[in-house]
């Protein structure tokens, strides 16, 4: 079960993640990216506070718009995201690719 | 203790096999992160197969078998048709996957770093992919 949410705060955009992303339904997580960009948004906070499981096929979609995001210079912060879903992340050496922080305020502070 | 399921090839089969997973992994004192690790491990190995093994035939299925040693526990993929051998899949470089905007190759990677042994055996119809943890705390 995935529940994915977007709203436009100020200058940012704010995507959550409730749930689980895996195989079978992330691309509903592309779907939602692809829309925020359609949008114009230059800086994305995903909120990863509910976000129980993440698989390679959620984190693949990350992967995909890292190109994309730097050539456009689009600003990505992931937070809040729990010890064992920040691990999967860690494993991988996403963590070096991608600004992970701890809470929304770090993130907020962390966007130029 | 042995523990299987016969699982369909619709990626929507996967939420039903990280409860069966969890529910096989909670007596073997492994902690909440090493669970959601060997989990994710699993199916990732299970997503694909069904996805590039079985073109997502719901009419196919993968069966998974649960082992619960002393010291290990141990988890039997087995499909027929069309081997992958995980063993011999070359994964990508990250660097590789952000460049070419791929999707894909990240799933092995998490395999190969979270369990501890990889098995894989095939007589060209049946094919058995064993992945391996140890125990630590046991």
């Amino acid at each position: 079960m995935l529940k994915i949410e977007f709203t436009k705060v100020n200058d940012h955009f704010i995507l959550s993640l409730s749930g689980e992303i895996d195989a079978s339904n992330s691309v509903d997580l592309d779907a939602a990216i692809q829309e925020i960009l359609e949008q114009g948004a230059k800086k994305i906070l995903v909120d990863g506070t509910q976000l129980e499981y993440i698989s390679s096929a959620g984190l693949g979609v990350f992967m995909s718009y890292l190109e994309e995001f730097q050539e456009k210079e689009i600003q990505i912060i992931i937070f809040g995201l729990l010890e064992k879903v920040h691990q999967v992340f860690i494993i991988l050496g996403l963590d070096k690719l991608i600004s992970i922080k701890n809470t929304q305020e770090e993130a907020l502070e962390a966007m130029a | 203790m042995i523990d299987r399921l016969k699982l369909y090839c619709n990626t929507n089969q996967l939420a039903i096999l990280r409860d069966f997973l969890t529910k096989t992994l909670q007596d073997t004192g492994m902690g909440d992160i090493e669970k959601h690790q060997v989990i994710l491990a699993v199916e990732e190995v299970c997503a694909n197969l069904m996805i590039h093994s079985h073109l997502c035939n719901p009419n196919s299925f993968i069966s998974v078998r649960a082992v619960l040693h002393e010291e290990e526990v141990v988890f039997e993929i087995v499909d027929m048709g069309q081997g992958f051998n995980i063993l011999e899949y070359q994964e990508p470089e990250l660097a590789e996957v952000v460049k070419t905007k791929r999707k894909g190759g990240l799933g092995i990677m998490l395999v190969k770093k979270i369990m501890d042994r990889i098995e894989f055996e095939t007589n060209g119809q049946k094919n058995t992919c064993r992945l391996i943890k140890i125990l630590k705390s046991k």
